[in-house]
Order: structure tokens, then C-alpha cells, then sequence
């Protein structure tokens, strides 16, 4: 298992990109595949840095892990007030331009790109936990 | 990108470590259509603003009709949706057209998953856009 902990500012969101990108390629993953994967860890991140710590800093981290040998495990964790992203209502994909909503899409993208997904609550860290098969 | 930024992508690539080419690069050119913004690289949280503030920009000086040529971005996030559906919105308001041209498979994949691709014109390449405006 490997992990990064930064700070959980937009300004850091490059380095887990990178950090994501390389781990997914180490397990095989390639061209469109890593790009998905990119995506879901780009969305599942900006939730935390825009929601997790209201009015505050805090730290978010990232751990990703083979196990198996078939899934290729992301767990993003922050010490942040709890959100569950998995129980807002998906956006309307059919509304048109005026009324179509700003938001609300990054967790719909990463349902549609993962394998499994899940949200947990271990005491004060919230526990995001996407799985890609390989 | 502020100066504290640039210096911390510097060191990043001084420790040798790996490196996507994560830029965001816009080049505009008025035709006589519309104006052509092209993309490169990536639209994501931290590049999007700049595409929305550099349309923003162009729209306040009076250009109406825009065809954006993703030929050469590789990438977007919501947060790049985001972005184009600010923008659209904008345009509506104004009477004006946004209209997409030349999209990566996995950058249209995101426009589909989304429902995006209904609402703002997607066409093969630049010239079909053209075309249509």
C-alpha cells in the first residue's frame, strides 16, 4: 500500500493526480482506463477540499492498494466534519441549458467510472473508497 | 498560477518526480465567424477557472460566437463542465453560441456521461463548427 497526505487544498490536487496516475499504471492500467481513474480521484478530492474542512484546514490522504491482484483499491480519508457525497440525489442529466444546475456531478462521474464505491465513517475520519478492477 | 505555485511545480520536477504535462494553454484567433479558442492539456479544478475567466473575459470585450477546438485537451473533470456550462449560460443571455469541436474519446465520454453533449453542440472538427455557426 502506498499513501500521500497533504494538505487538503486545491493547490495539492496535481501531486495526487500524479501520485494516482503512477500507481494505477504500476498495476497495469492504461490509456483511458487511468484517465477514469484520474477523474474519480479528481472528484472524490475536490469534495473533500471544498467540503470537508468548513471554514478550516485539514489534511486529506490518500492510500492505494492491489489487493488480490484484481482490484486496485483508492481510499481517500480526511479528519473533516462527516460527509457522505454517496446520499446527495444524482444531477438532472436532461435539463437544459437554463435550468441545468452548476453542481453535483463529480460524485455521479465517479459512479459511473468505478467498480465499487463506498462511503465510511471510522470515528472522526470519513473513509472514501473507490475500486477499479483490473 | 501564482509565483508560490510556480515554484512549487519547479522543485516538484527538480525531485525528479513524475510529471503529466498538466498545463492549461488557450489560444484565441478571431475569424470571421466567431472567435476559435483552442485547449490544451487539461481542464480540471485547478485550470477551469482560468478557461471560465479568459471567456468571461472575451465575452465583456464583445465576441458572442465561440468555437472551441479540444482537439488537443486530453481531460476534463466537472469542474471543466462546469466551466463550458458558465459560459454557455452567459452566451444564452446574450444571444450568443458556444459550440464544441474535435473531442478526445474520453473527453466526450464525460460530455455524454453528463448529459452535456445535449445541450451544447458537439461537432467532429472545427470546420463542421464552423459551418454550423
Amino acid at each position: 500500500m502506498k499513501s500521500l497526505k497533504l494538505a487538503a487544498l486545491i493547490e495539492n490536487l496535481d501531486q495526487f493526480i500524479s501520485f494516482v496516475h503512477k500507481c494505477s499504471v504500476e498495476c497495469g492500467f492504461e490509456g483511458k482506463k487511468v484517465m477514469e481513474i484520474e477523474l474519480a480521484v479528481e472528484e472524490a478530492l475536490v469534495n473533500v477540499f471544498n467540503y470537508a474542512y468548513p471554514g478550516g484546514e485539514g489534511q486529506v490522504e490518500m492510500r492505494c492498494a492491489l489487493e488480490e491482484g484484481k482490484k486496485f483499491v483508492i481510499e481517500i480519508r480526511d479528519k473533516g466534519i462527516p460527509f457522505d457525497s454517496l446520499s446527495r440525489p444524482d444531477p438532472d442529466t436532461t435539463a437544459d441549458i437554463e435550468n441545468r444546475e452548476i453542481g453535483g456531478l463529480g460524485i455521479f462521474f465517479i459512479l459511473k467510472v468505478a467498480d465499487e464505491v463506498r462511503y465510511g465513517r471510522n470515528d472522526d475520519t470519513n473513509v472514501f473508497t473507490i475500486v477499479f478492477l483490473v | 498560477m501564482r509565483p508560490e505555485q510556480i515554484l512549487d511545480r519547479a522543485l516538484w520536477l527538480l525531485e525528479g518526480k513524475e510529471r503529466r504535462g498538466d498545463f492549461m494553454k488557450l489560444n484565441v484567433k478571431n475569424e470571421e465567424k466567431g472567435t476559435l479558442v483552442s485547449v490544451t492539456g487539461r481542464m480540471d479544478a485547478v485550470s477551469s477557472p482560468e478557461f471560465e475567466k479568459e471567456l468571461g473575459r472575451l465575452i465583456d470585450e464583445g465576441n458572442v460566437n465561440f468555437i472551441i477546438d479540444l482537439t488537443e485537451l486530453d481531460y476534463i473533470s466537472s469542474s471543466g463542465l462546469r466551466s463550458v456550462l458558465i459560459t454557455a449560460k452567459k452566451l444564452k443571455g446574450k444571444n450568443g453560441r458556444i459550440l464544441l469541436a474535435s473531442l478526445q474519446p474520453v473527453v466526450k465520454e464525460v460530455f455524454e456521461i453528463s448529459g452535456f453533449s445535449t445541450i451544447i453542440p458537439i461537432y467532429e472538427s472545427v470546420e463542421d463548427a464552423m459551418a454550423a455557426l
